[in-house]
C-alpha cells in the first residue's frame, strides 16, 4: 500500500487592533458595536467619490509582524484591486495587496520543524451579511461596520505535516501577534479566520500534488486539526482507490465532525488584480524598518529560551507560561523574587502549574512567593521527639514494615505521613525521610 | 446695468467691491438667463432654489457670493449628484466634495449642477442619461464634453464661473469648442474627493471660465494638498493671479501637433496666431513628440480598466437602480474595462499600456528640458454638430486625441481661445501645456496670448 506525505498550507487572516479602520477614520470595533452601520462613513461605505487614505499604524504593524517572523521587507510595496462582486464588498472590489506584499519569506518554528512563511499582506475587511426576517420575509441586510478594518493575510509555505502541527503554528501566530499587541485574534467573533490547503503526496515523489483541497473559515484551533486530520483520511481512501480527490473549497461540520464539499473550482477565479490608483505606492527606508525592529518586544522564542536558561524551566512550562506578554512579565516578577529570597525558582513555578499556590495573573508577585513559604514552612523539631515518633510508627505498622524492607519504597510516603501526624506540627519532610530511613537499615 | 450674467469673475468681484452693483442685481441676471436659456440649452440638471439668499451669507468671503456652476460628478450636499446618470438620478450624497467645500468655504455659491457625458464618459455631452446640452455659440453644434455642460454655462452667462473635471480633455476641449478657457491642473494638484471616479489615475478637476485670470483665480481657491485623497500633492500651491500681465520674454515654447493628419485645415490658423507669441518675445518652435495615437491606445486601455472596477460599486444593492440602467457607453467601457485587466489579456493590454505610458511621460521631460511650455491645438477641429457621437465609439478619444498624451503624463494645460470662425461663431483653442506643478508658466503663456489677441468675447464684446 502507498503511504502518503501530507502537504498542508495555511492561511491566515487576522483583523488588527488599530483605533480606525484601513482606509477612514472610523472606529474600528466591529465587536462591540452597539448597533450594524454605526461606525461607517462615505470612505468604508464605498460611496460614489470618497477615496481611500491608507492608515500608517496598521502598515507599520504588518511590518512588525513580519519582522517578528523573520521576514524580508519590500522596501517598495502598494496596494491593488481585487475585483469581484459581494454584497458584503462595498466597493465591488478589496483594497488588497497582489504581487508586492510588505513581508515575504519568514519562518517560525514550531515542534515538528520549521514552517516557512510566504508572504504577509494587509487588506481591507468586508462588511457582513445577516441573514433575518423582517415582517414575514426573508432578507439579508448588511452591517458595514466591519467594512474597512485592517486585515493581515499570512500565508505559509506547504511545510505542515498534519492537524496537530497545524494548530501548533496557528496559536504561534496567535500568540505572536498578541505579544505583539497588534491583534486580540478573538476566532469565536472571526477576529482570527482559518483556511487550510491539503493534499496528499505519495511518498518519494516530487513536487506538488496536481490537485487540492481548501478547507474554508474554521474558526477554532481544534476545528482546524480535525479537519486537517479528517481530510487527510479522506484523501488517502480516495487516492488508495485509485482516485484523485476533487479540486474543491469544504467546510467543516463540527456536529458531524467531518468535511463537506462547499463549492468545486471549475476554473481558477479571475480577481482582474490591478494597483489601485487612489493610492500611491509606498516607500520605506532602511531606517524606518529598523526603527521598527528595535520597537519588538521580547518576543516568545527569547523569553522561553531565557527561562531555560536562566532558570532551568522545561520547554513546555516555559511554552505554558508565555502565553502573553502580561503574563511572561508577572511570571518574570516572581522569579526575580524567588531568586533574590533564595528559593527555588522552579519548585514555585512547579507550585504554581500545579496550582497548589492558588493565584491569578497579576496578583502581588511578593503575595505569590509568601503563599508558596508559607505552603512550605517547616519548623525544627527536636531530635529525640522526631525518634519517638518513628520508634512508634514503625511498632504500629509491622506491614508496612515489611512491604519496605522487601523492596516497596513506596510505603515510605505512607510512614512519613504517619509520623507528621503523630508530631502535629509541620516538619521538614527532609528530616523525617533522614530519620525514618536511618531507623529501618 | 443690465446683463450682469456676461461679467467675468474677476469685472463681477471688482464691481461689487466698488459697490457699483449689488448681488442681488447679478443673481437677477443670471436666473433671468438661466430661465431663458436653460431649457433649450439643457446646462442645468438641478439648480439651487434661492441661490441668492445663501449668496448674501457669502458676502464677506473672498468669491462674495457669486455663482459657480458646478459639474454633476462633483458631490455637493442639498442637491442631487448624478454623474448625468440614471442609475443615481436620486443619490443626494451625504458628503460634500473637497472642491465645492473650498469654493463653498471661500465664499461661492454652487447656483446648480451641469450636464456631462454619463460618467464622464464622453467628449460630446450626447451621452448624458438627461438629454444633449447644447452649444450656446452655434445650438446646431455641440459643447464638447464630458464637462460640456459647464463649458456651456460660461459661454452662455448662464453663471459667473464654472468647475469641471478632466480626465483626458474633458475640461480643455469643451472650453475649446464653447470658446472659453478651461484649466486643467496637474494630477494630484486638486483633490478627486468627492468627485465621482472615471479614471481615478488622471481625473482632474478644474475650473472653467471666461478669461485666464477667473482661472488662475479659482484655481488657487480649489488647488491643494487634501488628507481625504492620498494622491494630492504637498507641493505649495502657487497664487497664478502673480503669472497675470507678466513678460513672456525668452520664454522657450515647443509647438507640437501640427503635422498630425487631420490636421491640415487649421494648421494655417495656428501657424499664424502663434506669431502673437513671436512677437511678445518667446521663443517657438515646431518639435517632434512621440505620435498622439500611441497615447489613444494607451488612454483607453487604462481609462476602461479602471472605469471597469470604479463603476463596480453600483451594483444595484444601493441607490435604488440596478447595473441594466447604465448606459450603452458606460456598458462598453465596463465590457472593454474588464477584458482588459483579464488574466491571459492584462499583459498584452493593460500592462502594456502602463509601459507606453511611461514611455509618453519620459518623452515629455525630454521635451520640458528644451522647453519651458509646450503648445498645440486643443482640438483636431470646431466642435462637431450634434448627433456627431452617435454610433462612433471612439468619438471622445479621437476629439481628445491631441490632449491625451499630455493627459496620461499627469501634466497641467490650459485651453484659451485662439480664433473665431464668423460663419459659424464657433472657436478654436490653443492648449498650452506645462511641466508638471508648473501651472505658473502655462498661466503667464495663456494670459499674455489672450490679451494680445481678439479672441476672448468678454473682453473683446463680441
Amino acid at each position: 500500500m502507498t503511504t502518503y506525505t501530507p502537504v498542508i498550507g495555511l492561511e491566515i487572516h487576522a483583523e488588527l487592533k488599530t483605533a480606525s479602520k484601513m482606509f477612514c477614520g472610523c472606529a474600528n470595533d466591529p465587536f462591540s458595536a452597539k448597533s450594524p452601520n454605526i461606525y461607517t462613513c462615505p470612505v468604508c461605505l464605498g460611496l460614489p467619490g470618497a477615496l481611500p487614505v491608507p492608515n500608517k499604524k496598521a502598515i507599520d504593524w504588518t511590518i512588525k509582524l513580519g519582522l517578528a517572523l523573520d521576514c524580508k521587507i519590500n522596501y517598495f510595496s502598494k496596494f491593488d484591486r481585487k475585483n469581484y462582486f459581494y454584497a458584503d464588498l462595498a466597493k465591488g472590489y478589496q483594497i488588497s495587496q497582489y504581487d508586492i506584499p510588505f513581508c515575504y519569506e519568514g519562518k517560525i518554528s514550531t515542534s515538528q520543524g520549521e514552517i516557512r512563511i510566504t508572504r504577509i499582506h494587509l487588506e481591507e475587511d468586508t462588511g457582513k451579511l445577516l441573514h433575518d426576517t423582517v415582517a414575514g420575509t426573508p432578507v439579508s441586510l448588511i452591517d458595514f461596520n466591519r467594512s474597512g478594518v485592517p486585515l493581515v493575510e499570512i500565508v505559509c509555505e506547504p511545510d505542515i505535516k498534519g492537524g496537530a502541527q497545524a494548530q501548533e503554528y496557528g496559536k504561534k501566530l496567535r500568540c505572536l501577534m498578541r505579544y505583539l499587541n497588534i491583534a486580540d485574534c478573538k476566532m469565536a467573533q472571526g477576529g482570527m479566520r482559518l483556511a487550510a490547503n491539503i493534499s496528499l503526496a505519495p511518498v518519494g515523489t516530487k513536487g506538488l500534488p496536481n490537485y487540492k483541497v481548501e478547507v474554508k473559515n474554521i474558526n477554532s484551533f481544534k476545528f482546524l486539526e480535525q479537519a486537517i486530520d479528517y481530510e487527510i483520511d479522506r484523501q488517502t481512501e480516495l487516492l488508495d482507490q485509485g482516485q484523485t480527490p476533487v479540486q474543491e473549497t469544504r467546510g467543516w461540520d463540527a456536529n458531524k465532525q467531518q468535511t463537506f464539499s462547499q463549492r468545486t473550482k471549475e476554473a481558477a477565479e479571475d480577481y482582474r488584480y490591478f494597483p489601485d490608483p487612489d493610492i500611491p505606492p509606498i516607500e520605506f527606508t532602511k531606517q524606518q524598518i529598523s526603527a521598527i525592529k528595535k520597537s519588538l518586544p521580547e518576543l516568545p522564542e527569547q523569553v522561553i529560551a531565557r527561562w531555560q536558561d536562566k532558570y532551568q524551566l522545561s520547554q513546555s512550562t516555559a511554552e505554558q507560561l508565555s502565553a502573553s506578554q502580561e503574563q511572561v512579565a508577572w511570571i518574570d516578577q516572581i522569579l526575580t523574587l524567588a531568586h533574590q529570597q533564595q528559593l527555588s525558582p522552579l519548585d514555585i513555578i512547579n507550585d504554581l502549574i500545579n496550582k497548589k499556590i492558588k493565584v491569578k495573573v497579576d496578583d502581588d508577585a511578593q503575595a505569590v512567593v509568601t503563599q508558596f513559604k508559607t505552603l512550605h514552612q517547616t519548623v525544627a523539631v527536636d531530635q529525640d521527639q522526631l525518634d519517638q515518633a518513628v520508634t512508634l510508627v514503625i511498632s504500629q505498622n509491622p506491614d508496612a514494615v515489611a512491604k519496605y524492607k522487601a523492596g516497596k519504597t513506596q510505603v515510605l510516603g505512607f510512614l512519613m505521613g504517619q509520623i507528621m501526624a503523630q508530631l502535629k506540627t509541620k516538619v521538614d519532610p527532609q528530616q523525617i525521610k533522614i530519620a525514618l530511613t536511618t531507623a529501618l537499615k | 446695468m443690465s446683463d450682469l450674467n456676461k461679467l467675468t469673475l474677476t469685472q463681477a468681484l471688482e464691481k461689487l467691491d466698488r459697490k457699483q452693483i449689488s448681488l442681488t442685481d447679478i443673481y437677477t441676471d443670471v436666473n433671468q438667463a438661466i430661465d431663458q436659456n436653460n431649457k433649450k440649452l439643457n446646462v442645468y440638471l438641478n439648480l439651487q432654489d434661492h441661490p441668492e439668499k445663501i449668496a448674501q451669507s457669502q458676502h464677506s468671503h473672498q468669491l462674495k457670493g457669486l455663482p459657480i456652476a458646478v459639474k454633476d460628478n462633483f458631490s455637493a450636499i442639498g442637491l442631487p449628484t448624478t454623474a448625468s446618470s440614471n442609475i443615481l438620478k436620486d443619490y443626494y450624497p451625504p458628503f460634500e466634495s473637497t472642491v465645492t467645500k473650498k469654493i463653498k468655504q471661500a465664499g461661492g455659491v454652487v447656483i446648480g449642477k451641469t450636464n456631462l457625458d454619463a460618467w464622464a464618459h464622453g467628449s460630446s455631452t450626447e451621452t448624458s442619461d438627461f438629454g444633449r446640452t447644447l452649444n450656446p455659440r452655434n445650438p446646431d453644434y455641440l459643447p464638447g464634453g464630458s464637462s460640456g455642460g459647464s463649458a456651456a454655462a460660461i459661454a452662455g452667462d448662464l453663471a459667473i464661473a464654472a468647475i469641471g473635471s478632466e480626465t483626458a480633455g474633458s475640461i480643455r476641449q469643451p472650453a475649446a469648442w464653447c470658446g472659453t478657457v478651461g484649466l486643467k491642473p496637474s494630477y494630484g494638484r486638486v483633490s478627486r474627493y468627492g468627485v465621482i471616479a472615471m479614471a481615478s489615475s488622471t481625473d482632474s478637476p478644474g475650473p472653467i471660465t471666461k478669461t485666464v485670470e477667473d482661472a488662475a483665480l479659482l484655481f488657487t481657491i480649489m488647488a491643494g494638498h487634501d488628507p481625504n485623497d492620498a494622491t494630492t500633492s504637498a507641493n505649495t500651491v502657487p497664487n497664478l493671479t502673480q503669472e497675470l500681465n507678466q513678460s513672456i520674454k525668452g520664454l522657450k515654447i515647443g509647438l507640437l501637433y501640427l503635422d498630425v493628419p487631420g490636421l491640415e485645415t487649421i494648421k494655417p490658423i495656428y501657424q499664424e496666431q502663434i506669431k502673437v507669441l513671436q512677437s511678445l518675445g518667446a521663443v517657438v518652435e515646431p518639435v517632434q513628440a512621440l505620435d498622439p495615437h500611441y497615447a489613444i491606445g494607451v488612454y483607453t486601455v487604462v481609462q476602461r480598466s479602471e472605469v471597469s472596477s470604479n463603476l463596480a460599486r453600483l451594483d444595484g444593492i444601493r441607490y435604488g437602480q440596478d447595473r441594466s440602467f447604465f448606459g450603452a457607453e458606460a456598458k462598453r467601457r465596463i465590457m472593454l474595462g474588464t477584458f482588459t485587466l483579464s488574466k491571459g489579456y492584462a499583459d498584452q493590454y493593460y500592462n502594456l499600456a502602463q509601459k507606453v505610458r511611461t514611455l509618453f511621460i519620459q518623452d515629455f521631460e525630454k521635451l520640458f528640458s528644451q522647453y519651458d511650455v509646450l503648445i498645440a491645438p486643443t482640438s483636431p477641429g470646431f466642435a462637431k454638430k450634434i448627433g456627431s457621437s452617435q454610433g462612433a465609439a471612439m468619438f471622445g478619444e479621437l476629439e481628445d486625441m491631441l490632449l491625451e498624451p499630455s493627459s496620461i503624463a499627469g501634466l497641467p494645460g490650459i485651453s484659451v481661445p485662439c480664433y473665431k470662425d464668423n460663419q459659424t461663431n464657433l472657436y478654436l483653442g490653443l492648449n498650452i501645456m506645462a511641466p508638471m506643478f508648473r501651472e505658473d508658466l502655462m498661466v503667464r503663456v495663456a494670459d499674455a496670448f489672450e490679451k494680445n489677441t481678439p479672441w476672448n468675447s468678454w473682453r473683446n464684446n463680441s
